[in-house]
Parts: structure tokens; sequence; C-alpha cells
């Protein structure tokens, strides 16, 4: 079997602000292959957003600085490769899909030319994502990239898609506009695909149909997801694996139903202990006190001893790496030994 | 897009009046008598009734009001008692010329402000961008009859390249009036020598017209480019691999030139009621010069006909800014 389609190794970066640099990622791993959908959890400002965009390499450097590690895509390490080679592969093999449908499609043209042109760059790197020869006339490949985004918008479950290409954005509903947005995400072929919070912005039952789709997409076409999103019930709906991020650590990954009915970490736990109260809001977290600690001087050790119920002195002393807990299961706590969960004992 | 149109007419109504209004009010509560004035030193007494008799000045304040709207009705503008002719035909014969200076003013500034703001934003912070706004501050804090003065000395005086002012040569014959602009009608009876020289005198005054609005509209240009390119949906065209000369030229610059639009739209009608300056330095006859003249011997008609011209343009020119907004920006399409 071939590697994996992505992985992140020890990514650390940098941040930075005005009261100095700001340790935002803190020694990331990742590891996705085609198939799974991966779950990015956690507290809002804990750098889920960040992982995403540096797979793309759209964090601008500065105010960014990428400290140590790799992202290796089908091997090859996305830092150290030329902007230029990135570029080639943004949309044609990586997609991206953001929060906020109506402010991620430009207003000023119609949503067939947007996604023409997302095919037409594709194409210049990849003849075969259009459906014509690679010398065909500028006009030929015009067309075949428009029969396409038509095809695409059908795929994603726009009625009537032939017709809604002439549309301009503010003609579309929430759900429909990101639909859009997944079909311009979808029409270079990407392998691999990351949603950061594709649906936070609209309401639950267009969620469960935009999450439907996505799962879709992953089974036909056999490509891998990151999904951010700081809602465990969508992950649990959703995904095949989970990782658990927290101030710039993953604390805990792993296949998604062995993470959720034994979570080995207390933050990871304490995540789980506020899905039932469906309103708990974002960036709050029922039964755990205190907040997300500060990046630039973060606490010595695991960052989330400060507020973890099953802190010790010992937690204050290093960074914890993660144990196996279970099969692919990870766990990045003291506590945790083996096949043992923390627990206060 | 016509009850749009018919809307921004209708709004023009009560402008019309307020202006007028303002207008007789103030020729009356001026000092002076006007009608003494155009008379002449040597009139007599009786002379003077006869030419304020013959212009209805001896009537009742309210009176002339309503003779002058009645006469506006049917696109009369009342005489002016100084040329004593319809300040309708004046405007005609004046108006052209500062159309012709200030839409060739504009376009300068549009052509070069634009895609210079554009450019600036792109490589911000680098050095071209800090050298254009510090020669933008000077541009638009110079007054522009010194400017004018300044292009004088340095193109007609010193280099010899262009002329003083004025509009054509004398001995140039001026070709058939069709539009009015010297530099259209020489091309439409195809004399090429002509339209060179009206090109050659327009261009000292058009362009220390435009340096102010051009600077203006550079910074502002500036202003929205940077704006946009932090837009989400400049990431998403970045993050799905659409190249960064395409991102600029056609996703940033076209939403970016739609909130430029409102500043050109300001600035044209800025200028059409600001000629003055630029027409005496470069002895332009337009309408700048007309309206000062008749401002100086309190010759009211024509100082109000002007006004209302100059109003209507610039109702027009708004008018035209919104429509191509709307052709930019469909969300925004009359409604
Ligand atoms: N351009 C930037 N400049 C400085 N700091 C930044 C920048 N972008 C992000 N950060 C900081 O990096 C940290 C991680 O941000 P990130 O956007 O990845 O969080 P997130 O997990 O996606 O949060 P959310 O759930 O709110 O989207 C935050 O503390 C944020 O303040
Ligand atoms: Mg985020």
């Amino acid at each position: 079997m071939a590697g994996p389609l992505l992985r992140i190794r020890d990514l650390h970066l940098t941040m930075t602000s005005f009261d100095g640099a700001a340790h935002v990622l803190n020694g990331i791993d990742l590891t996705v292959q085609r198939g799974e959908i991966w779950g990015l959890v956690g507290e809002s400002g804990c750098g889920k957003s960040l992982t995403g965009l540096s797979i793309s390499r759209l964090v601008p450097t500065p105010p960014a600085r990428y400290i140590r590690g790799e992202i290796r895509f089908e091997g090859r390490d996305l830092l150290q490769l030329p902007m230029r080679e990135v570029q080639t592969l943004r949309g044609k093999r990586i997609g991206m899909i953001f929060q906020d449908p109506t402010t991620n499609l430009n207003p000023a043209y119609r949503i067939g030319e947007q996604l023409v042109d997302v095919a037409l760059a594709a194409a210049s790197h990849d003849a075969s994502v259009l459906d014509c020869p690679a010398d065909a006339s500028r006009r030929e490949k015009r067309r075949a990239a428009r029969r396409l985004a038509g095809d695409m918008l059908d795929r994603v479950g726009i009625p009537n898609a032939k017709a809604r290409l002439d549309n301009y954005p503010h003609e579309f509903s929430g759900g429909m506009r990101q639909r859009v947005l997944i079909a311009m995400a979808l029409i270079g072929r990407p392998d691999l695909l990351i949603a950061d919070e594709p649906t936070t912005a609209l309401d639950v039952s267009v969620q469960a149909q935009i999450l439907k789709l996505l799962k879709g997409t992953v089974a036909d076409h056999d490509i891998g997801i990151i999904l951010i999103t700081h809602n465990l019930g969508v992950v649990a709906e959703t995904c095949s694996h989970v990782a658990v991020m927290y101030a710039g650590n993953i604390v805990e990954s792993g296949p998604v139903e062995e993470v959720i009915e034994r979570p080995a970490h207390p933050y990871t736990q304490a995540l789980m202990a506020a899905i039932p109260t469906k309103q708990s809001k974002r960036g709050t977290l029922k039964g755990l006190g205190g907040s997300v600690p500060n990046l630039v001087s973060p606490p010595p050790g695991c960052r989330f001893a400060p507020r973890c119920p099953l802190a010790v002195a010992e937690c204050t002393q290093a960074l914890p790496s993660a144990v196996e807990v279970g099969t692919a299961h990870h766990a990045a706590c003291i506590r945790v030994t083996g096949t043992e969960v923390a627990s206060d004992v | 897009m016509l009850y749009f149109i018919l809307r921004r007419i209708v709004l023009l109504v009560p402008v019309v009046i307020g202006l007028t209004v303002i207008m007789f009010a103030i020729a009356r509560l001026l000092p002076g008598d006007p009608v003494a004035l155009a008379a002449g030193p040597n009139a007599t007494q009786g002379e003077i009734e006869a030419l304020a008799h013959e212009f209805g000045l001896d009537r009742p304040v309210w009176t002339q009001y309503f003779t002058y709207v009645g006469g506006l009705l049917h696109g009369d503008l009342g005489t002016s008692l100084l040329t004593r002719r319809p300040v309708a035909a004046d405007i005609a014969a004046y108006l052209p010329a500062t159309l012709e200076l200030v839409i060739a003013a504009m376009l300068i500034a549009v052509a070069i402000g634009i895609p210079l703001g554009l450019a600036t934003a792109v490589w911000r912070n680098r050095w071209p961008d800090y050298l254009s706004q510090v020669v933008a501050i000077g541009a638009i804090s110079m007054p522009r009859f010194f400017l004018g003065l300044l292009l004088q000395l340095c193109f007609a005086m010193w280099l010899m390249w262009l002329p003083l002012g004025g509009r054509l040569p004398i001995i140039v014959i001026p070709p058939p009036s069709v539009t009015g602009f010297l530099t259209i009608d020489t091309l439409i009876a195809g004399d090429m020598h002509a339209f060179s020289m009206a090109m050659r005198h327009l261009a000292m005054p058009a362009i220390a017209m435009s340096l102010s609005p051009l600077a203006t509209i550079m910074r502002m240009m500036r202003a929205s480019t940077i704006e946009v390119m932090n837009q989400d949906y400049v990431t998403t065209a970045r993050a799905l691999g659409l190249p960064r000369g395409k991102i600029i030229l056609k996703y940033v610059a076209r939403n970016a030139i739609s909130a430029t639009l409102t500043v050109i739209g300001l600035y044209f009608g800025w200028l059409l009621g600001g000629t003055v300056l630029v027409e005496t330095v470069f002895d332009w006859p337009g309408l700048g010069l007309y309206a000062t003249k008749a401002i100086i011997s309190q010759d009211m008609m024509p100082v109000i006909g002007v006004a209302l011209v100059i109003g209507l343009l610039f109702v027009a020119a708004n008018l035209v800014i919104d429509l191509l907004y709307g052709v930019i920006n469909p969300k925004v399409r009359y409604s």
C-alpha cells in the first residue's frame, strides 16, 4: 500500500503579535488516508484553522513562522516546496471550503464563471480535468469547463443546475451557496478536501444535507477529508476519525467510535460532557473553569494542566507525548498509561 | 431601471425650487444696483429705469420669480443684463469648453488613478507605494491654479512644448460645431492638424485639473483594493488555485472599482463647479469665466442659470455612476 495521503509531523507555528511570538501550533501530528474523514475539534482559537490553512500554505508569513515539522502530501513536504509548486496543488489536488458561504463567493460574478475559472486553473496543470484534448482551443476549453461546472452543480444537488450557472451568488440561499462552494472545491478533482466549519453558518437541516454530501464524496471518489468543527455531534455523525486539539496540540486522536466511547484525555472527556447540552456556546465548556491559555507564554508542560481536574505536579514538567490507548487511538496525557484511561483514582 | 431614473428626476424638482428661491433672495439682499452697473457709468436715471423696465426688474420680486420659473418650464433661463443675450444661448456657447476640460481631466484621473491605486495596493509598503503616497498628498494639497502656473512655466515658457492658453490658435479655423468639443469636432471634420492643436491646448489645463482627483482616486482605489484583498472570496480563490494575476485583475479589481466609483462621481461635479481658476490661468473660454464675470457685475440670471446647469450635470453624473455601480455590482441593481 502506498504511503498516506497526508502526514503532518511535529508541526510548530508561531505568530508574531504585539506581545511577542505566540506558539499557536505546538507539535501537530496528523495522518490522513484516502477514504478517511478526519474531524478536527477543539475550542475557539486552538489552531484548527491554522492547521488547515497550513496545508494549502495560505498562512501569511510573516506574521506566521514555521519553526519546525513537515507537512507531507503524498510524500512531498509542502513546507519545502517552492510556492509556484504549491500553487499547482491548490484546487487541483487540495480543495478547501470555508465557513461562511455568503462571503466566500465573489458577489460580482455569476457562479458559472467562478466555477469555470477554477476548472480552467486546475486544467492548466492537468488537462484531464476537462473532458477535452489538451491542445483544444481556449473556446473549446471554456465550453468544456462550463459543461463540467453544470455537472458539478448537479452532483452537489442543486436543482436545475445548468440554468443556475448564470445566477449571481446573492440569488442563492445559504445552503445552496455552500453547495456551490463545495462544487467549486471539487471541480478540480482534489484528493484531499479541507472543510473549515462548512456548516457552522447554516441551519441544522441544511447542515445535515451538506455533511451527507461530503460523506458521499468520500465514498464516491476515495478522497480524504479534514473536517474542522467545534461540534462533536457533527463529528460523531460524519467522521471516521477524530483529532481533538487544545491550545496548539492534538491531545487525543483515533477512530471516532473509539474516542467517543472511551475518551482517554481529560479534555476530551470534558468536551464529551458538554455535548448533551446543545445550547453550550462555542468556546465555553460545561464543567471546565478558566479559558484557553495565553499562547505567548504558555503554561509549562501540559497546556491543559491549569484547567485540568486531574492535574498533578508532574503535569507542569514536560509536554506529554502521545501514547497508544487502543487500536490507532492515542492520547497525550501522563495520567493515561497503556490501555488505562485517565481517571481520578 | 426606468423607475430608478424617473425617481431621480422627480427628486430634482425640490432642488431646482430651492436653488432658484435662494438665488433670488440673495439677488435681492445684495447691496448695489446691477442695472446701473449694466447701463454703464454715463447712463442717465431715465436710461437706467428704461433698462430695468425692459428686463422686468422694476416689478415685485415674486412676480419676477414666477416669470422666471414659468420661463424655465420651456427652457428659458432669462436674459443676461451684461451680454443682453439669452442666458441659455450663452451657456450653450460656454458649457462645451468646460465639459471638455472636466471630462478630459476625469479621464486622465481615472485612467491613471485606478491602475496606480491597484498597483500600490498589491505592492504596498514597498518604495513605489511610499513614493506615490507622498506625491499624492502633495498633489491633493497643491492649489490647482498654482499647479497650472507651474505647468505653464515649465512646458510653455521653458520647454515651449505646449501653448500657454486658449482652445485653438487664432490662425486655425475652428471646425463646424457638432458636439462643441473641439477635440471631437476636429476629428469629425477630419482635420488632423486642428485636432492635434486642440489636444495640445487641452493638455495643460486638463492635467492641472486632473491631479487632485487623480490622487484621491488613487488613494481610494488603494484603500478599497486592500480591503477587497482581505475578503473571504479572495482567500477562496487563492485556495482553489486561481493564478495571482487573474485574482487581482479580475476578482479584486472589479469589486474595488465599485467602491471607488462614488468618489469619481462626486469629483466630477466638484470639478464642474470649480473650473474658474484653471479657466482663468489658461484663458479657457468656459462656464467658470462666464459665471465669474456675471457675479462681478451682479448679473443674477446667468449666475442662477449656471448654478442650475451645473447642478443638473452633477445629478446626471451621479446617476450615471449609480447605473455603472449596478452594472459592476449585481446585488444592488436599482432596488
Ligand atoms: N493572522 C493572524 N495573526 C495573528 N494571530 C493569529 C492569526 N490567525 C490566527 N491567529 C491566532 O492563532 C490562534 C489559532 O487560530 P485559529 O484561527 O487556527 O483558531 P481556530 O481553532 O480555527 O478557532 P475558531 O474555532 O475560532 O475558528 C488564535 O489564538 C489566533 O488568535
Ligand atoms: Mg477557525
